[in-house]
């Protein structure tokens, strides 16, 4: 809680007003190849119609490590001011030339240490850390987008989120048809239904106490030790770090059975919860 | 305090305009003073549900328009003294509803000491049904005991429940399930959802059972809606349904096969 400032000055100080502490994030890089101005947007664009939970006001690193040399002659101003207005929240810059680090302490943006390993842009085009959860959402376009999708608003109203750098979010009510919710940098915790045509997603594990009929994606980030825990399973689909199965893929054995879902030396494993 | 109800659904043809003209005129019944809105702009079946079709002169645009007073458009039931219709235009498209303009005339009504506002939905999830949906305290969610009508009302609820005013300020929609055109043969036969099924999909608080009935579609013809005819169960289901809207606790009837052998009965639904 606040303390107001009337009330804070009657307060003898026992002990410094803040401290600090380790915080370990997961920060997404966006990491650019290339700059034009009306195709950045262009991709942009097509990304945030893709995966739009990813969109909100998501903090990211734009990574120069990458980039072919014209694309350091970008203007920063204007890239960081497509990006805000895209969703995303630019908070950093790594890497690229000296004259881009300038412009970013311009832009109060922090300066972030490079990689250890230079990768040349032009050979490696793939495998760079886009998120997984862009690649998964994108599977079904058709699940996601339309008047009840994809915004920010789109939230059951009750959901209880942690402050700053995301964390766990638990949902107390269902999660109904037509809606996405992200649970960024922490855990999804349901304590009802996900419908069918819902979509749940965490950068960390998935527990759902209802019913499972909707589409869950776990470790969207790549954390291929993130679960999936059900209390019934009926799922359109359900992934973890990118490896999926589809409903047809369990449709047998398990279905509308309590389940745990894992990675397990890269296959999608699902073992009952209870005996 | 007034009340605004939206009967919604997500699917057309479901019964949200049959549903609209039974619980209004049941409440102006039993005493409360009850507006019902048409906001099916462009296809306008309320008042002939209500047999008022001739008696429009200004509809629910005009009013947001200022070409005419609440007052000039509002239409009086003759059946129930307490119900009043404001019916839709049937010239433009649904785009002539502003937020504005909608909150506007709901602000009236409630001056005006209605006690009940229906907001009768047109399908789909379109602006229409948006208008519709956005400044209700309660939704009566209509759904037909199939698949697709009951994803589309679990669509409606995510959309309430996210996208309303309530939502924008943190509150919940009071939310109430209506099945209709229930059919216990059908379900016995795995031709329809049961019951059961509906509710534990839609996890919301079952507020009636219409029966398909054969009364339904006589009384709009007639021009009278069904829960005047209480010879008729689907008359009786929607007269339960405004009790149980009043807070009253209301059994469900006519969710079963009436007149089943006894043999049946004990060995028909063991589980
Ligand atoms: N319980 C019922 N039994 C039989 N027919 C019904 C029932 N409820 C609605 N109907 C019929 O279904 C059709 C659509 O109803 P309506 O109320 O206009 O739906 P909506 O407003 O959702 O489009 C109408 O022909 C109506 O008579
Ligand atoms: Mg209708």
């Amino acid at each position: 809680m606040a303390l107001n400032s009337s009330s804070a000055a009657d307060v003898v100080p026992t002990s410094p007003a803040f401290r600090l502490k380790g915080g370990l994030f997961p920060l997404t890089l966006l990491e650019i190849r290339r700059y034009s101005q009306p195709e950045f947007e262009q991709d942009l664009l097509s990304k945030v119609a893709e995966a739009p939970a990813f969109f909100q006001q998501t903090p990211v690193i734009l990574s120069f490590e990458m980039a072919v040399a014209e694309a350091e002659q970008v203007p920063l101003a204007e890239l960081v001011e497509l990006c805000r207005s895209n969703g995303l929240r630019p908070v950093a810059l790594r890497g690229g030339s000296k004259e881009l680090k300038k412009q970013a302490e311009t832009l109060q943006l922090a300066l972030m240490p490079e990689g250890r390993v230079k990768v040349d842009a032009a050979v490696s085009p793939e495998g760079t850390a886009e998120p997984v959860a862009a690649k998964a959402a994108a599977t079904d376009a058709a699940a996601g987008i339309d008047a009840a999708a994809g915004s920010g608003a789109d939230r059951p109203a009750d959901s209880a989120e942690n402050g700053a750098g995301g964390g766990n979010k638990i949902i107390t009510t269902p999660i109904r048809s037509g809606q996405q919710v992200y649970a960024a940098g922490g855990d999804l915790i349901v304590l009802a239904a996900v419908s069918t045509g819902a979509e749940v997603l965490a950068d960390g594990n998935i527990h759902i106490y209802g019913a499972l009929r909707g589409r869950a994606l776990a470790g969207v980030r790549g954390d291929t030790s993130a679960r999936i825990f059900c209390q019934s399973l009926e799922a359109e689909l359900i992934s973890i770090a990118g490896d999926f199965k589809l409903h047809e893929d369990f449709r047998g054995q398990w279905w509308k059975k309590p389940v745990q879902v894992s990675l397990t030396d890269d296959i999608l494993a699902i073992e009952a919860l209870s005996k | 305090m007034a009340k605004i109800i939206v009967v919604t659904s997500g699917k057309g043809g479901v019964g949200k305009t049959t549903t609209s003209a039974a619980i209004s005129s049941g409440l102006a019944l039993r005493g409360h003073k009850t507006v019902v809105i048409d906001f099916d702009i462009g296809l306008r079946n309320l008042d002939i549900i209500m047999n008022c079709e001739r008696r429009v002169v200004y509809d629910f645009v005009n009013v947001i328009n200022k070409e005419a007073r609440l007052n000039q458009a509002l239409i009086k039931d003759k059946r129930a003294d307490n119900l009043y219709i404001l019916p839709a235009s049937q010239t433009r498209d649904k785009d002539a509803l502003s937020k504005e303009g909608v909150e506007q005339v709901l602000e009236e009504l409630a001056k005006d000491g209605f006690e009940y506002i229906i907001c009768d939905s047109p399908a789909g999830i379109e602006h229409g049904a948006f208008m519709a949906l956005y400044f209700a305290d309660m939704a009566i969610v209509v759904a037909n005991p199939e698949v697709s009508s009951v994803r589309d009302s679990d669509r409606i609820l995510g959309i309430l429940q996210s996208k309303s005013r309530r939502a924008e300020q943190g509150e919940r929609v009071e939310e109430y399930l209506l099945i209709t055109r229930y059919s216990p043969e059908r379900v016995a036969k795995g031709e329809m959802l049961g019951v059961g099924d509906v509710e534990e999909i839609l996890a919301t608080k079952l507020l009636g059972v219409i029966p398909e009935s054969e009364s339904v579609l006589k009384a709009s013809n007639q021009g009278i809606p069904v829960i005047h005819d209480q010879e008729s169960n689907a008359g009786k289901a929607y007269s339960d349904a405004v009790s149980r809207l009043l807070g009253d606790n209301v059994e469900h009837r006519f969710v079963t096969i009436q007149n089943k052998g006894l043999l049946q009965r004990l060995f028909g639904r063991s589980a």
